[in-house]
């Protein structure tokens, strides 16, 4: 038995000891960044979340555009330049010459970045006849998802320094598409060495890039190793290792932030806000997010087919308390549908004023003196845009019961919850949106627009005039014709009240003092290159 | 003994089919969407959603889909993750090593505390040590996992900054592993200072593990004991004026053994349980986190086939300590 607790005691002194003299994230040049998962894996166009892009394209890969750091703005990224056609359907791009691929195990590039890695890149997902389209699951759902199916109707190499993209309409938002993500550019010299060795996937799993930081080891859950890539077309890295210490829950990645474990973590839990400011160690970095928060009205449904009885309604709801309440403080009350860090936010549009008595005697006008009985959905998820639909739907209820409006609150489980919306079974529900690329036609068209009624647009609202001036704004590249037709949208919508605009939440991120020029990206992702580690 | 290893294994096959249809079952049974989940808040189009139902197979009958999975199965195909487009038992193999490295440190820890801990309060029955590792044993066993492992990483980590706060290994050291576990794997590395580095890893995660099992053994070897110090042969044994600890350590233990090693093989599918969470907060990448994850997600096949290798193990630890009894008590192996 003694012989046990000496044991015992000498093994917990002999681990402590070598625990302090364990090394810490604090050596040269190496960045480590606590990130909240696993990557579903390396190639973009194959998946949708920002946990993989963070891991792949944000690091690893460029596109033809790109957005400049820490903002909205489209910049030249693998193409130095780009024309559009009078008519608006053709996209010709002029490649940057120069651009060196990465040299991996499996690879070593003999040429440089030129058309057919675009071709590549792009026909993988537009051709359902291409070899590798269905390589490693062969679901592009972000192309999907913004319509390139449909939009593009081909894409032609001009030389090898040129392709052409040609639409099947005009579409101003194609060119910040061309910048999201999934457009990440790959190497399709690569891609055929990998079809001849007959193992198509490790392209996708490998991954071989023209990005900043190429990729040295990946341990699921565990950790991503990076270095940078000596021969970027940017110039290289300032920091030379890039390590990514997959840490879920966000308080243990808080504590590793504290302990210098890592340099940089996303996504700190609110309450943990006020200590990290009070930290001298700890730089706490925010921003409004591109996101909106909403209360949606489904407008097919009586009695919120008429805009008076969902006027009445917005007015009953106080948004102090819920940015309060909810938001803990984090968050900006909205007013239009659009945030208002994206161009063409209309700064004129007046919100709805938290007046119950007037919300009262406007549903009497609407027919309902007595107010009436619904159901309010909210969220069974935590969003960056609604931190906690639950504790929002209470205090909406609570609201509307003293304008004599009772509400049930009603919660699915998530994928319920999306379809069942989308199907229009609600009265009214909370939900959101974060941009994907800055584009306000990524808002207005895909949450409002008729087409996407029955689709993203859960509010089951089509109205023609609002529609139409989307639509026109969609077909014209003259930015200040599209800022006016945005505004006027706007404008619109606030006299509708499809929704009542909830918040725009605030983003938060800690990094550690030695940190230097971390740029909070306004898409919620997580780049490095540009950051640098002060000694 | 043949014939009563075939007999337990006999009764393991139509358990590992009970298995395949309830963990089938409960998976698709839940109301749930995954093609939905994908998408998000921005939906998918009519047509894409029935081509990634056709894709998924979720087109076909229930009975159909459960009979695919099933012949996959036996083949050992565990199908693909819906998310990460992997084979399940790709993934698995890969994150395995983690959790089994992570659940013997904690059975261990378990054993090493929780059976002397027993032994003593039950030769001290009454008095205050006996109430005192007692009312330790409460406390472990009644400890939320989450708030102890929290609570240790606050005061060891941060505050005294005695062991890292996560992962299995400094991100400083560096090498491909070979057979997954981590005190292997940095031994074999050859770098210095790596095994203390993953053996520190691994002190808080273990003893946040093995808390509920040590209680569980503390109290079990304690009762058992207690039971076994008042039998006749026991009272012989002093009678006879044999050394008090060779009549504790072995007449009483050796037989208060039986129940015992019962209890720790049940505690197998504890510590599972208790990787789930252990292994999200200290970021420790094995299975459990990966099974939540996939639940999180629908990835059904990452579901079903976790939680049928999981059920797989415990099967096989259960038949192993089921032949162990035999092996100790002959009694049981020539029953019936």
């Amino acid at each position: 038995m003694k012989a046990n607790f000496v044991k015992v005691a000498l093994g917990a002194g002999l681990l402590a000891a070598t625990a302090l003299a364990a090394p810490t994230a604090a050596s040269a040049k190496t960045m480590v960044y606590c990130s909240e998962g696993s990557p579903e894996g390396f190639n973009p166009s194959l998946y949708t979340s920002g946990t993989t892009f963070d891991a792949s394209s944000r690091q690893i890969y460029n596109r033809l555009v790109q957005f400049k750091r820490g903002t909205t703005t489209i910049v030249p990224g693998l193409a130095t330049s780009w024309d559009v056609s009078a008519d608006g359907t053709e996209y010709t791009f002029n490649l940057r010459e120069g651009v060196k691929f990465h040299t991996t195990d499996d690879f070593t590039p003999t040429r440089d970045f030129n058309a057919d890695d675009v071709i590549y890149t792009f026909m993988r997902q537009f051709d359902k006849e291409h070899p590798y389209h269905g390589v490693s699951g062969g679901s592009y759902e972000y192309f999907n998802a913004m319509s390139m199916p449909d939009l593009v109707k081909d894409i032609v190499k001009v030389d090898d320094y040129t392709v052409k993209f040609v639409l099947n309409r005009p579409e101003a938002p194609f060119i910040a598409n061309m910048a999201m993500d999934f457009a990440s550019v790959l190497s399709a010299e690569y891609a055929d060495k990998m079809m001849e060795a007959g193992t198509p996937e490790t392209v996708d799993l490998n991954p071989v890039g023209t990005g900043p930081f190429q990729r040295v080891q990946y341990q699921k859950d565990a950790v991503i190793r990076y270095k940078a890539f000596p021969e970027y077309w940017e110039g290289k890295a300032a920091i030379d290792n890039l390590i990514f210490a997959i840490t879920p829950d966000s308080t243990v990645r808080y504590q590793k932030l504290k302990a210098g474990e890592c340099h940089v973590m996303p996504y700190p839990n609110p309450a943990d806000l006020t200590e990290m400011e009070a930290d001298a160690d700890i730089n706490l970095l925010s921003q409004e997010g591109l996101n909106v928060g909403y209360l949606g009205y489904n407008t097919q449904k009586e009695p919120f087919t008429d805009p008076k009885v969902r006027k009445a309604l917005n007015m009953a709801i106080n948004k102090d308390a819920i940015i309060e309440g909810v938001y803990q403080g984090a968050g900006s009350a909205a007013k239009n549908p659009i945030p208002p860090t994206i161009w063409s936010y209309n700064n004129d549009t007046v919100d709805d004023p938290y007046d119950p008595e007037a919300a009262k005697a406007m549903l009497a006008e609407a027919g309902y003196p007595d107010g009436f009985t619904t159901d309010i959905w909210a969220m069974p998820v935590q969003r960056p845009y609604n931190p906690n639909a639950r504790r929002m739907a209470e205090l909406v209820q609570a609201d509307w019961a003293a304008i004599g409006v009772n509400a049930e609150i009603v919660s699915y489980e998530w994928g319920e919850y999306l379809e069942r919306t989308k199907k229009g079974e609600q009265g009214t529900f909370m939900l959101g949106w974060t941009g994907d690329n800055g584009d306000p036609d990524n808002f207005l068209a895909v949450l409002l627009g008729c087409d996407a009624v029955g689709g993203s647009n859960r509010a089951q609202w089509c109205n023609e005039e609002f529609d139409n001036l989307v639509q026109q704004a969609k077909t014209t590249s003259d930015v200040l014709e599209r800022t006016r037709l945005y505004e006027e949208a706007q404008v619109v919508f606030k006299r509708e009240a499809p929704w009542a605009t909830i918040a725009h939440s605030i983003v938060f991120e800690p990094v550690r003092n030695e940190v230097v020029d971390y740029k909070i990206d306004p898409f919620g992702g997580h780049i490095f290159y540009g950051v640098d580690l002060a000694q | 003994m043949l014939s009563f290893l075939l007999r337990r294994l006999g009764d393991v096959i139509p358990t590992f089919f009970g298995v395949t249809i309830l963990v089938f079952l409960m998976v698709h049974l839940i109301p749930s969407d995954p093609i939905e989940m994908l998408a998000g808040e921005r939906s998918v189009e009519p047509e894409r959603y029935a081509e990634l139902q056709k894709q998924y197979g979720f087109d076909k009958p229930l009975v159909v889909q459960y009979l695919n999975y099933l012949g996959g199965v036996l083949q050992g195909d565990l199908g693909k993750s819906y998310v990460t487009k992997r084979p399940v038992i790709e993934e698995f193999a890969v994150l395995f090593p983690a959790t089994v490295e992570l659940s013997l440190m904690g059975i261990l820890f378990a054993i090493s505390i929780g059976l002397p801990l027993g032994v003593i309060a039950a030769m001290k029955r009454g008095k205050w040590l006996d109430h005192l590792t007692m009312s330790l044993s409460l406390t472990g066993y009644s400890m939320p996992i989450f708030w102890w492992a929290l609570l240790l990483i606050m005061f060891f980590s941060t505050t005294l900054g005695w062991t890292p706060v996560s992962g299995r290994l400094s991100v400083m050291y560096f090498f491909e592993p070979v057979t997954g576990f981590m005190l292997i794997d940095s031994l074999l590395s050859g770098q210095e200072g790596a095994f203390s580095s993953a053996l520190s890893h691994l002190i808080l995660p273990t003893i946040v593990l093995g808390t509920i099992p040590m209680a569980v053994i503390a109290r079990m070897t304690r009762s058992s004991m207690l039971e076994v110090l008042g039998e006749e042969y026991i009272r012989v044994a002093r009678a006879k004026g044999l050394a008090p600890m060779r009549v504790i350590m072995v007449h009483a233990l050796r037989n208060a053994l039986i129940p015992v090693i019962t209890v720790i093989g049940l505690q197998v599918g504890v510590l599972f349980a208790g990787a789930i969470l252990t292994e999200t907060i200290f970021a420790w990448p094995g299975i459990g986190k990966w099974i939540v994850e996939a639940l999180n997600r629908r990835d059904y096949p990452t579901i079903q086939g976790g939680i049928l290798m999981i059920a797989f193990v415990v099967m096989a630890v259960n038949l192993f300590v089921d032949l162990m009894y035999g092996v100790i008590n002959p009694r049981i192996r020539h029953k019936r």
